[in-house]
């Protein structure tokens, strides 16, 4: 036999491969298409459903009741807005402080190492932990009690590694040359890390942020081990008022209820009417995370515009 | 103020014969003393000597791996930034006579500027990258910041070509300015030295001969050491020129002297394109 029989010509090479593209992209356009057929499935199965409920205005501004066509999620929707804005506060700046600390200033040794070992297992942590974790540490020890400040807290701590791991992703993707250029001008660390390292990072930050903050306010099971009620029929107080010194911080330490516990209680319910309910909160929860997803991609897209 | 040895390093002394030199002999800035580097295990540098002569520009030339771009780090402690790497020996900074090598290095790159291989501008206006070296050393005020940023870039020729669009992104300026902008972000807050490490690799001819020309502009007011794996860039801008050799400095001379009368057979072999 001869070489020539043997070898493929170049153009069966290239025809070989572009059959393999072919088959790769197929591939991948059919499993993005099952991945979002799913959502897209579930989302138009949850608003069908509960189309009747979300159409009427009472479903936003009543509280829970015994009678389904007079519950609404008021005091669910802002129970959630409040845990979450503690939430983002105690997280963010503790999540980002954290991976810019073992990215940037932590030295290599043991400590770090094991440090580094917690944070990526604590992700892994189911989030029902996290609740027994609260409920004796933050509810009984430090007698925060049930309150919106103890939920907050817990899924701080929840997302906690989520954050810490995506900004330490998004630093060390800082181009190398960009941090010797800051270091090179003379700056010392937080100077670097402030004018330019932060920045270069932002986009990667804030993605991790997002997906964090996604995960806690859909996050139930936490939320009830602590003790959140299921039948909320008043709000927290007013964290702005009229007279001095205009800020509020009670709502801290009111009851409160979350959308997934809401949804949980009413899907858990026999009457039919009351799973209406559950399928309509489904949707309000559904798009106050892709809110929160459009908001992060907005100021992404700000970013860049200002920086590039 | 010490003096270069007029025999040793004296550009075209060598040429020149016994005909006494005529160029008056010029200070030195700074002055690497018996300087080895260690990355880790692994040496790289080994027992260099190199003068530095103030106000004029030494020329770092040899093949990939020689050492130069190691050598050039040294000045400004860049090497500090990552784990493992150790130094022998000193490099004298003058007039003060200080030893750089055991200065903070954070002080060292206060006063040493660097420009680097690719362009390397941060994600902000063309104004905010200059002006990042004035505010690294705590100048905010906004009138000081225009003067010295204006300054700067007219120092670096770039003035003319962004003087409309300052607080546009730095980002929308080709490779060649983008470098420009790199020189001129170094040069904004006075350095002793500015250190350059072959700063025209990653640009096209014409946007190279800019970044030449400007580099001889500048030479008489400001000390430069530069890396260049580009012989012919060395012979056209640079005073002195160091050749350097697997990790040690193999021959330095006045820049003319090196390229038509090498005294070494590595340096020649390689100026003549024999390897590297």
């Amino acid at each position: 036999m001869n070489a020539a029989n043997n070898c493929k010509t170049l153009e069966q090479i290239v025809s070989a491969n572009k059959r393999i593209d072919v088959v790769m992209a197929s591939l991948g356009i059919l499993v993005l298409m099952v991945a979002s057929a799913m959502l897209i499935g579930v989302f138009v199965d949850l608003l069908t459903s509960g189309w009747p409920r979300l159409i009427s205005s009472e479903f936003y501004t009543n509280f829970p009741s015994r009678h389904p066509e007079k519950a609404g999620i008021l005091s669910a929707m802002t129970g959630t807005s409040l845990v979450m804005l503690v939430t983002a506060v105690v997280a963010i700046p503790l999540g980002v402080a954290a991976g810019l600390y073992l990215e940037e200033y932590a030295p290599r040794n043991w400590l770090t190492d094991i440090i580094e070992i917690n944070v990526s297992n604590l992700a892994g942590v189911p989030s029902i932990i996290y609740g027994l974790l609260a409920l004796g540490l933050f509810v009984h020890t430090f007698a925060l009690g049930e309150t919106i400040l103890t939920a907050g807290l817990v899924l701080a701590l929840l997302i906690l590694p989520v954050i810490i791991v995506s900004t330490r992703e998004a630093v060390r993707g800082i181009p190398r040359d960009l941090r010797e250029a800051a270091y090179g001008l003379g700056a010392d660390k937080w100077q670097a890390v402030r004018m330019y390292v932060l920045p270069a990072a932002r986009p990667g930050i804030l993605t991790g942020v997002i997906v964090g903050l996604a995960r806690a306010i859909g996050e139930a099971a936490p939320v009830i081990t602590i003790g959140a009620l299921t039948f909320i029929a008043f709000l927290p107080p007013s964290p702005i008022q009229a007279e001095a010194p205009f800020i509020n911080f009670e709502w801290l330490s009111s009851p409160f209820t979350v959308m997934p516990i809401q949804l949980f209680n009413w899907v858990s319910r026999p009457q039919a009417e009351f799973h209406i309910n559950a399928a309509a909160t489904g949707v309000v929860l559904m798009a106050m995370t892709l809110a929160m997803n459009a908001l992060a991609i907005y100021i992404r897209l700000r970013l860049r515009r200002h920086d590039r | 103020m010490t003096h270069l040895d007029s025999v040793k390093y004296m550009a075209g002394a060598e040429v020149a014969g016994s005909t006494p030199v005529v160029m008056s002999s010029p200070e030195l800035r700074a002055e690497v003393r018996n300087l080895s580097f260690w990355y880790g295990k692994t040496q790289a540098l080994n027992g260099i000597n190199l003068p530095v002569a103030d106000k004029q520009i030494t020329a770092m030339i040899g093949p990939s791996g020689c050492g130069k771009s190691t050598l050039l780090r040294c000045f400004n402690r860049m090497h500090d930034l990552y784990p493992g790497n150790r130094y022998g020996g000193e490099i004298r900074l003058y007039p003060e006579d200080r030893n750089l090598i055991a200065m903070e290095p954070g002080l060292v790159r206060l006063r040493i500027g660097m420009v680097f291989q690719k362009p390397n501008p941060f994600p902000k206006s063309i104004f905010e990258n200059v002006a990042a070296g004035l505010r690294v050393r705590g100048i905010g005020d906004k009138r000081v910041l225009n003067e010295r940023v204006e300054q700067a870039l007219r120092g670096a020729a770039l003035w003319d070509e962004v003087k409309g669009r300052l607080h546009e992104s730095a980002y929308g300026l080709s490779g060649g300015q983008q470098q420009r902008l790199c020189i001129a972000r170094a040069l904004a807050p006075q350095p002793d030295i500015l250190l350059l490490d072959e700063p025209t690799s990653a640009l096209d001819p014409i946007a190279t001969a800019r970044i030449e020309d400007l580099l001889v502009e500048l030479r008489r007011t400001i000390t430069t050491v530069i890396v260049t794996h580009n012989m012919q860039q060395a012979a056209r801008i640079s005073d002195f020129t160091a050749y350097m050799h697997m990790g040690k400095l193999v021959e330095y001379n006045g820049t003319n002297a090196i390229f038509t009368n090498p005294k070494d057979k590595l340096t020649s072999d390689y100026i003549t394109g024999r390897f590297g």
